[in-house]
């Protein structure tokens, strides 16, 4: 094939560009537009109990990875307390200890969640043994049989097998078995518990994970349980009160045991408070945050990492590429006339700072002033460096002198002019001119506009919020838009304009 | 004479009575008319070297090339390379009155002047119009300073023999000099035309500013229909003479020397300007390493059917008269 080295070199360009592009969207959860708002959770805990004089240790489960959330943040206020964390199994702990602890004590935790709807919540994680048949006594020991007769029959796996047993369980109507089953406890935590019974009289493994259901403004919230069992592949989560499958969105798995939240060893037993806060943050924000907790060297190296006043600088320059591949399309494929192959953008980087319509009244201003000036020095006969220096001492003239006016006249966008660029400007007048005596009005006019319109078009492009962001937080993205590049490099079909250029071929003969 | 604005009304007039104002793709493609794009990828770039462009963009440089190697050029009568020997002009010009000056670096025929006598201390141009010396001093050291030369480079200023057109296109040229432009690929030439003057070209030979172009039958040397700006005709829009059937004289000489110039370049696709000088035949005027598409339009035929054709050939003969053979063997069906 004839350009087999070009295909495949923008081939390889486009995947590594999309591939880290797609590693940046799914695993730092960077968004792929600017406005994007997440919820983000504040959930603080806290745990107070009184010391008895002496040293004092404090056990505390947290949260490890809960499902549907990304840990943004997270610390812990412990005062005087020396403070350690240990993962046990699939719960984190912090252990805090002190000498001499006397009178009420307070420690804090705080941890800060974003919404991952999309996130893959399947738990996997530890492998339970498959318990043993417990030793019911009578009469429950036929109650349990007796209701898990009546559930298998009615259900197919795992998952439906529990989701009926529950439902049963909690019938506002029990039949006979299900009373007697229910007449052991009246708690949650106790019904749970009794549940995991039954269920591991059918040898199902399961276990209790404590849930805390977030609220705005929530200030005294306490964790609840919640059912998981296992199901040979994945641990299925039930509400133990309805049977309903999963967890419900703002519901953040504290811990997956049955063991207690905390525990105090030299104080008096601590109570456990949850306050929960919601605020929306910008997703951006929220993923950086986010690399920088699992410690990502993409972020580390990314424009982020730049002082501000550089990021703003790059934020400008990488618009610079679309508008070039903008400038490609528009000469190589419709075939647009212009002054000069790159000019036009950097006019639609000055029309950044005057918008679109002042931009383009100023630029004619400018430029018909400058040609009518340009016109007159002909007539001097000047030589070509002499020339093109009057020329941009006169723009520069112009440009003050149109500042002034406007400012004067009240017209404060007039101002911004001061940031055309002077040099591309007397440039432009220069080589209007020259067509202008070459060609004719025609030809140096419709450069002209061609100029212009491919300014203006540069400026809607290299001014899209929406693409101006993606491409400084997707750098990579520009090698997408190099392999585009090069593959047009290769593009020998008719641009548009030959299409009305080549038309008297197909003419039939006039006189 | 209609002007530019009059024939632009009367194209638009054309559409609206059902010509369409586009060409399909398609069309083109059934055609093989080569486009802009497809030049410069698969031609210019494939087969023209660039160490080779200097040769033909300095005209100085291709003149003496040409000299070497016996292809004829119109006769240099001097160069002028800084502002100082603008002064020593009359001393070059050893008492010739008709003269032409152009840039080295020039593009498109822009800064030529030609120089048709003399009157008192003034010269008189071609068109008729009397300027003053310090005028044409001014001319020059516009060229010296960079005006006309690619890129705004300092350049030097030619001055040479003009060229007497040869009476063959008098009845169809308005002013100025017809000249014969040959696209000659690997040596080989595949397309032929004449530009010749209108009053609307001001007397220059180049299309776009409304000369007209008259496609040239490679194996007979006679003209076909002609183009001028978008319409397709058979006779000169200002002399009303037809265009059609004119037979170049000298034409296997001309159509060697345009094969010739490929060893002289050792450019794969090249343009080679021809003039017909009444006194010395064909006289070589330039080089060009991008020749336009508008040959095309001229012939009222695509390059692309061609172009494949030489380079489907496996070796090319290396004398440019066995070129100028397989010319005939190639082209030679009608159509």
């Amino acid at each position: 094939m004839k350009n087999l080295h070009l295909y495949v070199l923008s081939l390889m360009l486009t995947v590594v560009g999309v591939t880290l592009c797609a590693y940046k969207v799914q695993r730092l959860g960077m968004p792929l537009s600017p406005t994007d708002q997440t919820e983000v959770w504040t959930v603080e805990a806290r745990i107070s109990f009184s010391g008895r004089n002496r040293a004092a240790k404090v056990d505390f489960f947290y949260p490890s990875a809960p499902p549907g959330f990304a840990v943004i943040d997270e610390d812990f206020v412990s005062s005087k307390f020396g403070l350690a964390t240990e993962t046990e199994g699939v719960n984190r702990k912090a252990l805090w200890a002190a000498r001499n602890v006397r009178g009420s004590q307070s420690l804090y935790y705080r941890i800060v969640l974003a919404e991952e709807r999309s996130a893959n919540r399947t738990r996997t994680e530890p492998k339970p043994r498959y318990p043993e048949v417990p030793e019911f006594p009578e009469p429950e020991r036929s109650a349990v049989f007796s209701l898990l007769d009546d559930v298998r029959s009615e259900s197919a796996d795992i998952a439906s097998f529990t989701r009926e047993l529950l439902q049963r369980f909690n019938d506002p109507t029990p039949d006979e078995d299900v009373s007697v089953l229910r007449e052991a406890t009246d708690d949650t935590l106790g019904r749970v518990r009794e549940i995991q019974q039954i269920l591991a009289g059918a040898r199902i493994p399961s276990r209790v994970v404590q849930v805390l259901r977030l609220e705005d403004g929530m200030r005294q919230g306490t964790l609840q349980p919640w059912l998981e069992v296992y199901n040979g592949s994945e641990w299925l989560s039930f509400d133990p009160a309805t049977g309903d499958g999963g967890f419900p969105d703002n519901y953040l798995v504290w811990m997956s045991d049955d063991n207690p939240l905390v525990s105090v060893e030299g104080g008096n037993p601590a109570t456990v408070e949850f306050s929960v806060a919601r605020s929306n943050r910008e997703v951006m924000g929220v993923a950086q945050q986010r690399a920088r907790l699992i410690d990502s060297s993409v972020l580390e190296f990314s424009l982020f990492s730049l002082p501000l006043a550089t990021q703003n600088v790059y934020k400008t320059l990488l618009t610079v590429p679309l508008g070039a591949f903008m400038v490609v399309l528009l000469r190589n494929f419709i075939g647009v006339k212009t002054f000069g192959t790159f000019m036009p953008i950097l006019i639609a980087l000055a029309f950044r700072e005057t918008e679109l319509l002042w931009g383009i009244v100023l630029f004619t201003t400018l430029v018909a002033l400058g040609l009518i000036l340009r016109f007159y020095l002909e007539r001097l006969k000047l030589l070509l460096v002499p020339r093109l220096a009057s020329v941009l001492i006169i723009v520069i003239l112009l440009m003050a002198g149109v500042s002034v006016v406007s400012h004067k006249l009240g017209l404060e966008s007039g101002l911004s002019i001061a940031l055309f660029p002077m040099v591309i400007l007397a440039m432009t007048i220069e080589r209007m001119s020259m067509t202008w005596d070459e060609s004719g009005a025609h030809e140096a006019l419709m450069a002209g506009l061609g100029s212009l319109f491919v300014a203006s078009l540069g400026y809607l492009v290299m001014n899209n919020e929406w693409l101006s962001y993606l491409i400084f937080v997707f750098p990579e993205l520009l090698l997408v838009l190099l392999a585009l590049c090069l593959l047009s490099g290769r593009y020998t079909g008719y641009r548009l304009s030959e299409l009305r250029r080549f038309r008297s071929a197909s003419l039939p003969k006039q006189n | 004479m209609p002007s530019k604005l009059a024939v632009r009304l009367r194209a638009l007039g054309r559409f609206a009575k059902g010509n369409p104002p586009i060409v399909m793709p398609w069309t083109l493609q059934r055609m093989g008319l080569l486009n802009m794009n497809r030049r410069n990828a698969d031609y210019i770039m494939r087969y023209n070297k660039r160490k080779f462009y200097p040769l033909v963009d300095d005209k100085l440089q291709t003149k003496r090339l040409a000299v070497d190697a016996g292809i004829a050029v119109p006769e240099l009568y001097g160069v002028i390379e800084i502002e100082h020997q603008i002064r020593d002009l009359p001393d070059m010009l050893e008492g010739r009155t008709d003269f032409v000056i152009k840039p080295a670096h020039g593009a498109g025929g822009a800064g030529i002047m030609v120089i048709s006598g003399r009157r008192g201390k003034k010269y008189i141009r071609a068109s008729g119009v009397i300027i003053s010396e310090s005028e044409v001093n001014h001319f020059i050291s516009n060229i010296l300073s960079g005006m006309y030369s690619l890129g705004g480079m300092p350049d030097k200023a030619i001055l040479e023999y003009r060229v007497k057109p040869h009476s063959i296109f008098d009845a169809v040229s308005y002013q100025g000099v017809p000249d014969i432009r040959t696209i000659v690929f690997r040596g080989v030439p595949v397309a032929c035309m004449v530009r010749l003057p209108s009053r609307m070209s001001d007397g220059k030979a180049n299309l776009h500013q409304g000369a007209v172009g008259a496609g040239i039958d490679l194996v007979t040397g006679k003209t076909v229909d002609g183009v001028w700006l978008d319409q397709v005709l058979d006779m000169h829009p200002d002399t009303g003479n037809p265009i059609r059937g004119i037979e170049i004289p000298e034409w296997d000489k001309l159509l060697e020397l345009a094969a010739r110039s490929y060893e002289l370049t050792q450019l794969g696709y090249l343009g080679v300007d021809v003039v017909l000088d009444r006194d010395h035949g064909p006289l070589v005027l330039e080089y060009n390493a991008r020749p336009g598409l508008n040959i095309q339009l001229a012939n009222q035929m695509g390059l692309l059917g061609r172009l494949q054709a030489v380079e489907k050939l496996e070796e090319i003969p290396e004398s440019a008269e066995a070129r100028v053979e397989l010319v005939r063997r190639l082209f030679g069906q009608p159509g």
